[in-house]
């Protein structure tokens, strides 16, 4: 890299004027300095990440000695005595999310369709990907209290008909309280819902035309275009959209704890009530007493970064598959 | 080729710039360091139940010491415990005890600790049962609702006290803090005092282990929230919070069995009635007079400061409140702390070193 920039820089000057020579060489500090300045702020982008992870291990270490691996599958959590184990919390973070992405990805999808085929006139196309995305920008306390105060209401005769008719059903076999599961997941979606369908919209848009136009020259209908050779082709920008989702279900914190009810219940029932890891940090981090409660909600934290990377790590490999399969 | 130098140097201006704007925020930082031993700050932090009373006490007492600045964070009674401990704030606030072991450990160990009873309310229960605008839960009743013993809202118990009233055979949901708090405390510190069986299975902390799994909500207003969206609920709020926000509230039974709605009149009678010792720390689950279920807060101070300056600051920012500042209490709906508890409160203020 370097012989190149001074060969660049070398070779014009031969019978150039001075001044412009001077001027190149600024030119060569330049192109030097914006290298390590930009190379400074990624490194120390990365190195908080492993900053911050290490902090968290540490504050952790001694929960982590205390209870060991069957921190995991305990599901223990009292303050008082001192007991405390992840596997309520896990199974609300992972439940909730995962009602959330089951509903976002199809409905980010058509919204991305929608908005990035011509099948609707611009005029409407526009406001629409446009307010979608709008939903991005609305801060998540205030999702929160909007489901706390008008979709928890609106909602539970909902619940109360799901319970009352498909009470059999262990999915709907608890009377609904209100808040519940099911409302965190519905909420989730309607937060991760913009940045599944901006960044699928973006992926459909980039697929060449020439792939639509060769389908439709077979004598493919819009249809059989969209769903073998647009979506195919997209795919793997989608699964990485759909991660990024994700990844935002799992770590969100002020909504979901406000939607949940907070009980510490692992249950198959969908209506009742659960807690989350993000959730019950929210709520006991600024009260938490010294020592284990401290330490437990840190492990909490580690056992949640964990959560993310796998997540994340799974994403990166899907991605590869797919993109590898499309090029066969 | 120009254009791409200039929108290099453009973005070279932007790194700069960048780090110029780091280096005034750092220059202002020292600045405000240097302004501040001029003009005392004083910070503090901790619980949230006074935080609104606190920053009325500020914002009066500023206008006459304009030379001392205070603030109050509301973070939580733990968290003000947590930075008295680590020596970051000038004064804490907590409605819950602080522990010897606590008063020993860190900064809090080497300054010592001063606990000053600043204010007191009362915590209540509310309910949302449809059809039902009166309802009582007596002295038995609330910590047996809240340890699982009573389950229906239409147990024997219950409709022995509420004769005429309908009750449905439903189910009786509880709704508790999500967040260690200081009005958790308060309340099963009523219910432990007055029922063996709620004392054992579930005793007194700001953080309690709940045997009937209930439904919890953050702060004053999540639980207020989880009341009010599901019907055939029982929780527990401020009494401040639940009148301002028309909750409503159930009568309680003092301990000579009269039934009582909350007021303000209650609640002084039942600080009065406190036996403050000399820790200043008083918890009485069952009062003889006024609302049964009522506490205090304290502001957490230590008893020594590093100069003459912050030590002269706190003594005046803590006289004010407890003389003063006491006539505020009752118009936003806190307790007094009785007159003879302040002077021997202030007695010790001023001793504080150096």
């Amino acid at each position: 890299m370097n012989a190149d920039l001074s060969s660049s820089s070398s070779i014009p000057s031969t019978g150039v004027n001075p001044e412009q020579d001077i001027s190149r060489k600024g030119n060569f500090l330049m192109d030097e300095g914006f290298v390590y300045i930009t190379l400074g702020f990624a490194v120390i982008a990365a190195g908080l990440i492993f900053w911050m992870a290490a902090i968290i291990t540490e504050k952790a270490w001694p929960a982590i000695q205390t209870f060991g691996i069957p921190f995991i599958w305990s599901t223990d959590w009292s303050v008082p005595a001192e007991k405390f184990g992840a596997l309520p919390y896990i199974f609300g973070t992972l439940v909730t999310s995962g009602i959330a992405l089951l509903l976002a990805v199809p409905i980010g999808i058509s919204v991305a369709l929608i908005t990035s085929e011509n099948f609707l006139p611009q005029w409407v196309r526009t406001p629409l990907g446009f307010i979608v995305e709008l939903i991005a920008a609305i801060p998540s306390v205030i999702i929160g209290l909007w489901g706390i105060f008008v979709f928890i209401p609106v909602f539970l005769p909902v619940q109360q008909f799901l319970h009352q008719t498909l009470g059999w059903f262990p999915l709907f076999s608890s009377e609904p309280p209100g808040p519940g599961i099911l409302v965190a997941g519905l909420i989730l979606t309607v937060m991760i819902l913009p940045t599944i369908s901006s960044i699928s919209r973006d992926v459909l848009r980039s697929v060449p035309v020439t792939l639509r136009s060769a389908s439709m020259a077979l004598g493919a209908t819009r249809w059989e275009t969209i769903f073998r050779v647009m979506l195919p082709a997209a795919a793997s920008g989608i699964v990485g959209a759909s991660i990024l989702g994700l990844g935002r279900a799992l770590g969100e914190t002020m909504a979901v704890a406000m939607v949940i009810g907070n009980t510490k219940r692992i249950t198959p029932s969908l209506l009742d009530s659960a807690s989350t890891i993000p959730a019950v940090l929210a709520n006991e981090f600024a009260e938490s007493h010294e020592g284990l409660h401290l330490q437990s909600l840190m492990l909490l934290g580690v056992i949640l970064f964990i959560l993310t990377l796998v997540v994340n790590i799974a994403a990166v490999w899907i991605i590869q598959a797919l993109s590898l399969k499309g090029r066969e | 080729m120009y254009f791409n130098q200039i929108a290099r140097r453009g973005v070279l201006a932007a790194f700069a710039a960048t780090a110029l704007a780091a280096g005034t925020i750092a220059a202002m930082t020292a600045n405000t360091v240097v302004n501040a031993q001029q003009k005392v700050t004083l910070s503090g932090a901790g619980a949230t139940f006074p935080a609104l009373l606190y920053q009325r006490y500020i914002r009066e007492f500023q206008s006459k010491n304009p030379n001392i600045q205070v603030n109050y964070q509301a973070i939580g009674s733990g968290g003000g415990v947590r930075q008295v401990i680590a020596g970051t704030v000038s004064f804490g606030g907590t409605d819950a005890l602080m522990t010897d072991a606590q008063k020993r450990e860190g900064v809090a160990g080497q300054r010592g600790i001063l606990l000053v009873p600043t204010a007191g309310g009362s915590v209540v229960p509310i309910y949302n049962l449809p059809g039902v605008s009166k309802l009582r839960l007596g002295r038995q009743v609330l910590p047996d609702i809240f340890s699982g013993r009573i389950t229906r809202w239409n147990d024997p118990k219950i409709v022995k006290d509420n004769p005429g009233i309908n009750l449905p055979g439903s189910e009786i949901r509880t709704a508790v803090r999500a967040d260690g708090s200081g009005t958790t405390y308060h309340w099963v510190n009523h219910l432990s005092a007055v029922n063996a069986y709620f004392r054992g299975r579930i005793g007194v902390s700001t953080a309690p282990d709940w045997t009937t799994d209930p439904l919890k909500g953050p702060g004053n207003a999540g639980v207020a929230a989880l009341v009010r969206r599901t019907a055939g609920t029982v929780g527990y709020v401020e009494q401040s919070y639940a009148d301002k926000n028309k909750l409503a509230i159930a009568e309680v039974q003092n301990s000579k069995g009269q039934w009582l709605a909350p007021s303000l009149a209650l609640s002084n009678q039942a600080v009065s009635t406190f036996k403050f010792p000399a820790s200043f720390q008083v918890f009485d689950g069952d009062p003889d007079a006024g609302y049964p279920i009522t506490g205090v807060t304290w502001m957490i101070l230590y008893r020594q400061y590093p100069d003459a300056a912050q030590s002269a600051a706190v003594k005046r920012w803590v006289n004010y409140v407890l003389t003063e500042g006491q006539s505020l209490n009752e118009s936003l709906d806190f307790t007094r702390i009785p007159s003879s508890v302040i002077q021997r409160v202030l007695s010790e203020v001023n001793q504080i070193k150096p």
